[in-house]
C-alpha cells in the first residue's frame, strides 16, 4: 500500500464527480486534499484533474477559479499530475468537443470516436499496453477498465501512449511522459484494477518525495 | 472489446434494500451500501439504486446510500427514481452516483433530459423506459406503448419512437424493462430490446424477465443489448453474478471476468 505521507491534492472545478475520485485516492493510502483555487495546490506533492463533461465548459470553470496558469506551470515543473476521462483530454492543445482550446500540455487533438459501434463509449473494455508503464504495474496485460466518453485524444508524439483500447477505432486509453500520466477511464470506478493504478501512482509520488 | 455488463438492481425503500412482489408484501433485504459492496466484490459491472420511497422524505436517505456506497463499492451507481431538477440530479451526482435514470419525469417534462445533459453530459443521463406490448394483428410487426407508475398509467407513446426523440433530447443510455416480463421470469422481451437497440446508437440496459444464464445471453445475442440488469435472481441467490458472466463468456459474449483482471 501506499505512503500515507503522500499529499494528493484533486481539483475541483465544479464539473466532477469528486466523491469516487477522492474516497478511492484515500483508500490506497494518500492523504487527499480539494484544490479549488491555486491556494488548494500549495504544499501538496501530486495533483489528480478528474472531470465528466464538456471540455469547452470545463475550461471555463478552471479559468474562472484560476487554475489553468498553476496547473500549467505545475506539470511543466516536472511534478506528478494524473488527468482522468475529461482531465485527461485537456491536456491536449485543442478539443472537437465544442472547439476548445485545452491545456496544451501534450501535443496532439481530442477527437470524437465516430467509428464507435455505440457512443457514448459506457462500460468495461480491455486496455492493451503499449509498454511497461510503472502506472500498470501489477495489472495483466488486457485488464477491463470502466470507460465513459464519446471523444478521445490523438496524441501527436506516439512515445507518450502507455496503453490503447478500442471502440471502434484504437485510441490512447492511457499516457505518460515523465511525472505526467492521463487515463482515459476512470481508475476509481474500476474496481481491484482501478484502485491498483491510483495505488501504482501514489507510490510513484512517494518515489519522488 | 467492450465488455456488456451485468448489473444487479437493488430496490431501495426508506434507505433499505426491500424486494416484494409489483411493490407490495416488501421485505426488509438489509443496508443497500453492504449489499452493493458485496456485489462488486462479486463482480457486478455497475449497480443500480431505484429508489421506490413514496415522496418527500427520500432525498436525505437516498443521498446518504449513494454516499456510503461511494466509499465502499468502487464500481459505477446509477440512481432511479424520484430526481425531477437539474438541482437534484446535481445533489445525486455529488454524493458519488455517475447517473441519473428518469422515468416518469422523462414522460412528464421531456426537456428536463436536455436541461440535465447540458450541465452533466449525455453520459450521466439515462432515461427509463417501461414497455407493454400492444395487442397486434397476427403477421404484424410487434408495438409497444410506455407506460409508466409501474404499469398503472398508459401514455399512448410508441416505445421505439419514445426511445428515438429521449437519445435526440440528450440521453445517453436506455434502460429498457418489458412490463410484460417484469416480474415473471420468463426470459428478457428479446423483440422489445431488438427493436429499440437497431435504432438507437446509445447503449441499452436489458430490464425485467430474468430467470438464469440463458436469458443474459439472448438479451445480448438476440436483443442487441449492451448491459442486462436483474434483481430477484442475485438478491435471492439463484445464481450468481460468476454464473451468469461464465454463461455468456461460453457464449462468446465479452465479459470482465474478475478473477483474472488483477495479476
Amino acid at each position: 500500500m501506499a505512503d500515507p505521507r503522500v499529499k494528493v491534492a484533486v481539483v475541483d472545478y465544479g464539473a466532477a464527480n469528486m466523491v469516487s475520485i477522492t474516497r478511492a485516492l484515500a483508500a490506497v493510502g494518500a492523504d487527499v486534499t480539494v484544490a479549488e483555487d491555486p491556494a488548494g495546490m500549495v504544499g501538496v506533492d501530486a495533483i489528480v484533474v478528474p472531470g465528466v463533461g464538456a471540455a469547452a465548459s470545463a475550461m471555463d470553470h478552471l479559468r474562472e477559479r484560476g487554475l489553468v496558469d498553476p496547473l500549467v506551470d505545475w506539470v511543466r515543473a516536472g511534478k506528478p499530475c494524473l488527468g482522468i476521462c475529461l482531465g485527461f483530454q485537456i491536456l491536449f492543445e485543442c478539443s472537437d468537443e465544442g472547439e476548445a482550446t485545452t491545456l496544451g500540455l501534450l501535443p496532439g487533438k481530442v477527437a470524437m470516436l465516430e467509428d464507435a459501434p455505440t457512443l457514448p463509449h459506457i462500460g468495461w473494455n480491455s486496455v492493451e499496453f503499449g509498454r511497461d508503464d510503472p502506472l500498470f504495474r501489477g495489472v495483466a496485460d488486457g485488464s477491463y477498465f470502466y470507460f465513459v466518453h464519446s471523444f478521445a485524444p490523438e496524441p501527436t508524439d506516439l512515445g507518450v501512449i502507455a496503453a490503447r483500447t478500442t471502440h471502434g477505432r484504437p485510441f490512447a486509453s492511457a499516457v505518460s511522459k515523465g511525472n505526467l500520466f492521463g487515463v482515459q477511464f476512470h481508475p476509481e470506478k474500476s474496481s481491484e484494477a482501478g484502485l491498483r493504478v491510483l495505488a501504482n501512482f501514489v507510490a510513484l509520488v512517494g518515489a519522488t518525495v | 472489446m467492450l465488455a456488456r455488463r451485468v448489473i444487479p438492481c437493488l430496490d431501495v425503500d426508506k434507505g433499505r434494500v426491500v424486494k416484494g412482489t409489483k411493490f407490495l408484501n416488501l421485505t426488509d433485504e438489509g443496508d443497500p451500501a453492504e449489499l452493493a459492496e458485496r456485489y462488486a466484490h462479486e463482480g457486478a459491472d455497475e449497480i443500480v439504486f431505484l429508489d421506490i420511497t413514496a415522496a418527500h422524505e427520500r432525498r436525505g436517505t437516498m443521498l446518504d446510500v449513494v454516499r456510503r456506497t461511494a466509499s465502499r463499492a468502487f464500481v459505477p451507481l446509477t440512481v432511479g427514481g424520484g430526481v425531477r431538477s437539474v438541482e437534484e440530479m446535481r445533489d445525486v451526482l455529488r454524493a458519488g452516483a455517475d447517473k441519473v435514470s428518469f422515468n416518469t419525469a422523462a414522460v412528464a417534462t421531456p426537456e428536463l433530459l436536455t436541461a440535465c445533459a447540458a450541465r452533466f453530459g449525455s453520459q450521466a443521463v439515462v432515461c427509463a423506459i417501461d414497455a407493454r406490448r400492444l395487442p397486434g394483428l397476427p403477421g404484424s410487426d410487434p408495438s409497444w406503448e410506455v407506460v409508466t407508475h409501474g404499469g398503472r398509467n398508459a401514455t399512448e407513446l410508441d416505445a421505439v419512437e419514445w426511445a428515438r426523440r429521449v437519445v435526440a433530447l440528450g440521453a445517453g443510455e436506455l434502460l429498457v424493462t418489458s412490463m410484460d416480463r417484469d416480474g415473471t421470469r420468463s426470459g428478457f422481451d428479446t423483440e422489445l430490446l431488438l427493436a429499440i437497440a437497431t435504432r438507437v446508437r446509445v447503449p441499452v440496459i436489458a430490464s425485467g424477465g430474468a430467470a438464469g444464464p440463458d436469458d443474459f445471453v439472448a438479451a445480448v445475442r438476440d436483443g442487441k443489448a449492451d448491459a442486462v440488469l436483474a434483481a430477484s435472481i442475485f438478491h435471492r441467490r439463484m445464481h450468481s453474478i460468476a454464473s451468469v458472466k461464465a454463461a455468456m463468456a461460453a457464449a462468446g459474449i465479452p465479459v470482465r471476468i474478475t478473477e483474472e483482471s488483477v495479476a
